[in-house]
């Protein structure tokens, strides 16, 4: 019965099955997939619980400056498993990001983003931009102090761009402050606009990714070695087999979603700032805005540069700079091996390095300049003497030096000889 | 030979241009079909109607009193300084960084030592000028955590701006210019017109 219904399906649309082929049961992956790859898989699953959950969200959600805060309260109190949808949709959006921060760590880490998958390196960029949108025009929808003062923060980036920055903040606006405007357009941006970037995207990042094939934690391309069938020696089908690794992971990952979901779904104020649950005041701010966690290393850079001829607009360069540089890594990484695995030390100390400045920008940029106190002395050169800031330049500096040193750190490593086959050590 | 044979036919620079022309053309129309839209993300005039000037009333202010009133949806602030206060924005010319409001962040009338039409009155736009947040008033009594040379002003919350009480930013802090000052006017002696003076009049 089923056999006959597919063959029915089949002769009237070959597509469906020869799709399903090419990018499931026939597209042969590594076989040396390890703990890294579970990611990418994961990435996709937090999309669609985002798309459902946000679905739901709008069904109660009211775009409008005087009752957004209340329609989301509502959501909260009164809108039967309104809460859970609630709450799922915002753990969502932190899970999104530690995912996606994973899974372009594993790019580094062997080399994913090297000749021939540049592409896909890009794509995966645009994806993470698009993302950021996301989240920021999905901040300001609660109508809280946080969305409120942090869409005030980001829109006023704008405001710094030399001549045209106070128009261009005006017509990201559509008024002289964050107003009714600014949330209708922004809901319009969240709920229909980005999302389908966002899904287009996705698609190209994994089309992209299945024409040349996946890499792997030796960096190896299985294609050169084929069985006598001509598929890859080291390479098997993505479906049945990662299928089902991916849904382990996927387990496991739920479980600790739910963890969240159901014990700290604010997270000790790291994924929902408390003060978003005060309405949105224009006539007083917060006493500490801090953005939500997964801006926090970029908004530290912002701090960290300081205001040069009477403008903030070299901190906003750096910032966007900070995130822009990751497109052309590709060709900044001249190493001629992929994995970590065959590289030498120069590249393994300036990755453990960027990781350390990352997650300290990251942690800087929850707290106050002054959290850890002052320098007890004074110099002509000290134009703060919060150490924090100092701690941040330093970062930064660090940051920056890891992109643009990387054609001269990676293209002099001493490289080990790369295999012809895929292994299985850890 | 056959007309759909490609082997050895040049082009026909007729067509090609026609396609060249075809595309600048629907090109052209794509760009003009984005103009509603671009345009339809400016101010409503329904919100620029919102920005039109509001009249206070600062009869209420007793001195050393800041009063913070609302136009165009940002904190207006309105400062009743006392002679002290005057002394200590006189006493911090050393330590901002534009003294003598070179950046036109004010009205002509305002660009003096006090920032103000009269020195006892200072209106300010109470948002600061790193990223937009609103500045908290500081006592000068506040030494203790402002430091031992504060003579009183504003600190930004967001990202730690300081600035004295004429609005002028302290050296050091990440904000780069002072306050601004608003267009305003004396209505009568305790009546502020802000949004709109006497240059702004006409306009």
């Amino acid at each position: 019965m089923i056999a006959g219904l597919w063959k029915w399906i089949d002769t009237r649309m070959p597509t469906l099955g020869s799709e399903w082929r090419k990018h499931a049961a026939e597209y042969y992956a590594p076989k040396n997939f390890n703990f890294w790859y579970f990611f990418g898989s994961l990435a996709l699953l937090v999309l669609v619980v985002q798309i459902v959950s946000g679905i739901f969200l709008t069904m109660n959600y009211k775009p409008d400056a005087s009752l957004a805060f209340g329609s989301v309260e509502y959501i909260m109190r009164d809108v039967p498993g309104g809460w859970i949808i609630r709450y799922i949709h915002s753990t969502g959006a932190s899970a999104f990001f530690i995912v996606v921060y994973l899974h372009m760590f594993r790019a580094l880490l062997y080399g994913s983003h090297k000749e021939p998958r540049e592409l896909v390196w890009i794509f995966g960029m645009l994806i993470y931009l698009t993302l950021m949108g996301e989240a920021f025009f999905g901040y300001l929808l609660p109508w809280g102090q946080m969305s409120y003062w942090g869409a005030q923060v980001i829109v006023n980036l704008f405001g710094a761009v030399p001549f045209i920055g106070p128009d261009l903040a005006l017509w990201i606006r559509g008024d002289y402050v964050i107003s009714d405007a600014t949330l209708n357009r922004f809901f319009a941006m969240h709920v229909i606009a980005l999302p389908l970037v966002l899904l287009g995207l996705v698609v190209a990042h994994l089309l992209a990714l299945h024409d040349v094939g996946s890499n792997n934690p030796d960096g190896v391309d299985i294609k050169k070695v084929k069985g006598p069938d001509g598929h890859p020696l080291d390479g098997i089908p993505f479906h049945p087999y990662y299928t089902v690794k991916d849904l382990a992971g996927a387990v496991v990952f739920l479980a600790i979603f739910c963890f969240v979901l159901f014990f700290t779904p604010e997270m000790g104020g790291y994924f929902l700032e408390s003060n978003n649950f005060i309405p949105a005041d224009p006539l007083k701010t917060p006493p500490h805005i801090a953005p939500v966690w997964y801006f926090t290393p970029y908004y530290s850079i912002l701090r960290a540069v300081p205001p040069l001829f009477h403008s903030q607009f070299p901190g906003v360069v750096a910032m966007g700079v900070a995130v822009v540089i990751f497109f052309l890594l590709p060709w900044l990484d001249r190493s001629p091996v992929k994995s970590i695995r065959y590289r030498g030390s120069y590249f393994k100390t300036a990755l453990a390095l960027f990781v350390v400045v990352f997650v300290v920008l990251g942690y800087l940029g929850t707290e106050p300049t002054t959290v850890w106190g002052q320098f007890g002395f004074d110099a002509f050169f000290l134009d703060t003497r919060d150490v924090a800031t100092w701690v941040a330049r330093l970062c930064t500096v660090v940051y920056f030096l890891f992109f643009f040193l990387m054609p001269w750190y990676t293209a002099r490593d001493k490289v080990k000889p790369v295999p012809e086959r895929v292994s299985y050590h850890a | 030979m056959n007309e759909h044979d490609k082997s050895d036919r040049k082009p026909n620079k007729t067509r090609r241009n026609l396609v060249v022309a075809t595309s600048v053309v629907g090109g052209a129309a794509t760009v003009g079909a984005a103009v509603p839209f671009v345009a339809s993300l400016w101010p409503s005039e329904r919100a620029r109607a919102a920005g039109a000037p509001v009249e206070i009333d600062i009869s209420k202010l007793v001195p050393g009193e800041l009063g913070i009133f609302e136009w165009r949806g940002k904190p207006v602030w309105v400062l009743k300084r006392t002679p002290e206060m005057l002394q200590g924005v006189k006493a911090d010319d050393p330590v901002v960084s534009d003294p003598k409001s070179e950046v036109p962040q004010q009205p002509a009338y305002a660009k003096n030592e006090y920032r103000s039409i009269k020195p006892e009155v200072l209106v300010l736009i109470g948002v600061c000028t790193h990223l937009g947040c609103s500045p908290k008033e500081k006592p000068a009594a506040d030494k203790a955590e402002m430091g031992a040379d504060w003579h009183g002003g504003f600190y930004c919350p967001c990202h730690g701006s300081k600035f004295d009480l004429a609005g002028r930013v302290i050296k050091g802090s990440p904000a780069p210019i002072n306050l601004e000052v608003p267009p305003y006017t004396y209505l009568s002696d305790t009546t502020l017109l802000i949004g709109e003076d006497e240059k702004t009049k006409g306009a």
